[in-house]
């Protein structure tokens, strides 16, 4: 028995990375999945592998960019397995880089519709088919740069947090239809986002993102796909408006608190007493 | 196959509420439990209904507020059933309540004792036993109130805040052992803590926490089981550090933004829909 049987799902940039791992595993859940991606080629393998797991998919080439392609994307769910019960609105890129002063008008509106516009989309045109349904869940990739400054790019950064903030004003709206609004704030995760354009590529990304966060290994796309799963199933039936951090635990000490303080300015251990006492 | 299968876990407050249904439920997954209460009797009928889903499960009186008592539990799972992977710092009570001048001292001890102290001793007595087996998950129950503040609940809402932070603290330390350490943030759920003294009792503050969140109806015990399982389970492998709401969207809003299909109180202020243009325009 599927943690997602009868369940359909649309799973934005399921071609590769976070997508990709999220629609294999809720296929092998039991769930139908529209796999909607810009890249043909990966999205029909992602398809491919979803099968070999078990469960219904399709592919439907989809620039998030366009709202007509959201929308095609959620009919397209509805025209293949009857029905829209989940949407993971997962598509992202870094978008614009560098300093602020360099970045254009371009490059930040085509970041912000592609990371933060894409994400209002798909909660606008699925939430009339989850009514339909009686309920659904809804869930976006947003990401620990949407918590802190410093953790990715300018326009990356003010999206995400917008993401997160997004997710809570619509969960409020969306209670009463039983319709969930969640996001899941990924770290350090080694995909091809963060190491396509790197040199060096995957290995080097692997060996710097286990090195950032308390846990000593890098995140991998299937720790994000199960948050997905527990997002998507009836087990977070009560559970609405949150941003789910999975970090390996990079964001829950301060700067200062990785070894820095411990020895230097702390004792290593004991009891620090009142101020005017000798040691 | 069960999502605990192999594991072994010590569930606090597991005779009622939520640590009951945590127990019946990973009792379900496959786990061993160890169903760790004051209250014997409800304990008892945990162990029973653990068993009767599939599990194996033993009780152990504790009172979690005693380093004794949590050596105990911790050395009852070990003699039991050979080893540790879960414990979930669960058991709790309302605490001191009312107005903060009226608080005693006596009774703040007691309510940080039990609902705080007893989470820093479950952490500290179980790390051990989870490095021997080369890594563990530590859950706990904090509280909405440990990230709001609810009027009349002082004493409990700095120990679940303290909790909420202890969590942060004790994650960045233990992560090198590959031991986990996370707590839950339940909204309105109902148990016992709330209606058992409750006149009209349990379906009296069904109906109350009807309508106290976005979502239409009351949280369940079972509602902070599911989590608690995700917590556990090696689903959760890179989560560490982290505060898990559970509250239905109640802490989404601010005290404003409540109701209305427009997502807030924006009903009085603004339009019903549409856009809202520079304020010099008519």
């Amino acid at each position: 028995m599927g943690r997602l049987d009868g369940k359909v799902a649309v799973i934005t940039g399921a071609a590769s990375g976070i997508g990709r791992a999220t629609a294999v595993r809720f296929a092998g859940e039991g769930a139908a999945v529209v796999i909607a991606d810009l890249n043909a080629e990966g999205g029909e393998a992602a398809m491919r592998e979803a099968r070999e797991n078990g469960g219904r998919a399709v592919f439907q080439k989809t620039n998030v960019e366009r709202g007509e392609d959201i929308k095609a994307a959620v009919d397209r769910a509805v025209k293949e397995f009857g029905r829209l019960d989940i949407i993971f609105n997962n598509a992202g890129l870094g978008g614009a880089v560098g300093p602020i002063e360099e970045t254009t008008f371009e490059n930040w509106d085509r970041t912000m519709a592609i990371l933060l516009r894409a994400v209002f989309a798909g909660i606008k045109f699925s939430v009339p088919e989850m009514r339909k349904v009686g309920g659904g869940s809804i869930i976006s990739t947003a990401s620990v740069a949407g918590l802190r400054g410093g953790a990715g790019p300018h326009a990356y950064s003010a999206a995400k947090a917008a993401v997160i903030n997004l997710t809570r004003s619509v969960a409020i709206e969306l209670g009463k239809d039983r319709i969930r609004v969640n996001c899941i704030c990924p770290g350090g995760i080694v995909t091809p986002l963060i190491y396509s354009r790197l040199p060096g590529g995957e290995p080097v990304a692997q060996q710097f993102f286990s090195q950032i966060q308390p846990i000593p290994r890098a995140g991998r796309p299937d720790d994000i796909a199960a948050m997905a799963l527990f997002l998507a199933s009836d087990d977070s039936e009560w559970v609405t408006g949150t941003a789910m951090v999975v970090d390996g635990g990079l964001t829950a000490g301060s700067p200062l608190s990785r070894e820095r303080m411990q020895g230097r300015v702390m004792p290593t251990g004991g009891f620090a007493g009142p101020s005017f006492e000798k040691q | 196959m069960g999502r605990l299968d192999g594991k072994v876990a010590i569930i606090t407050g597991g005779a009622s509420g939520m640590g009951r249904a945590t127990s019946i439920l990973f009792a379900g997954e496959g786990a061993a439990v160890v169903v760790a209460d004051l209250n014997k009797d409800g304990g008892e009928a945990t162990v029973r209904d653990c068993k009767e889903n599939g599990g194996r499960a033993v009780f152990q009186k504790t009172d979690v507020s005693m380093e004794a008592e949590i050596k105990a539990m911790v050395a009852r799972a070990i003699k039991e059933f050979g080893r540790l992977d879960v414990t979930y710092n669960n058991a709790g009570i309302g605490g001191a309540v009312g107005p903060l001048e009226n608080i005693s001292v006596e009774d703040w001890d007691k309510s940080q004792a039990v609902l705080l102290k007893s989470v820093f001793l479950g952490i500290k007595h179980s790390v051990p036993e989870m490095r021997k087996v080369g890594g563990g998950s530590i859950v706990s129950t904090a509280s909405i109130a440990g990230i709001r503040g609810f009027a009349g609940l002082h004493a409990y809402c700095a120990a679940k805040a303290g909790v909420v932070n202890l969590t942060r603290s004790a994650s960045l330390e233990f992560a090198k052992d590959k031991i986990r350490i996370n707590c839950i943030c339940p909204g309105g759920i109902n148990t016992p803590i709330l209606h058992r003294n409750q006149p009209g009792g349990r379906e009296a503050v069904e109906e109350f926490l009807k309508n106290s969140q976005p979502l239409p109806r009351a949280g369940h015990p079972e509602d902070i089981a599911a989590m608690a399982l995700f917590l556990a389970s090696d689903d959760s492998m890179f989560v560490t550090g982290q505060a898990m709401i559970v509250d239905g969207g109640m802490t989404v809003g601010a005290s404003f933004g409540r109701g209305g299909g427009d997502g807030g109180a924006t009903g009085i202020a603004l339009p019903p829909a549409g856009f809202v243009g520079p304020s010099f325009e008519k």
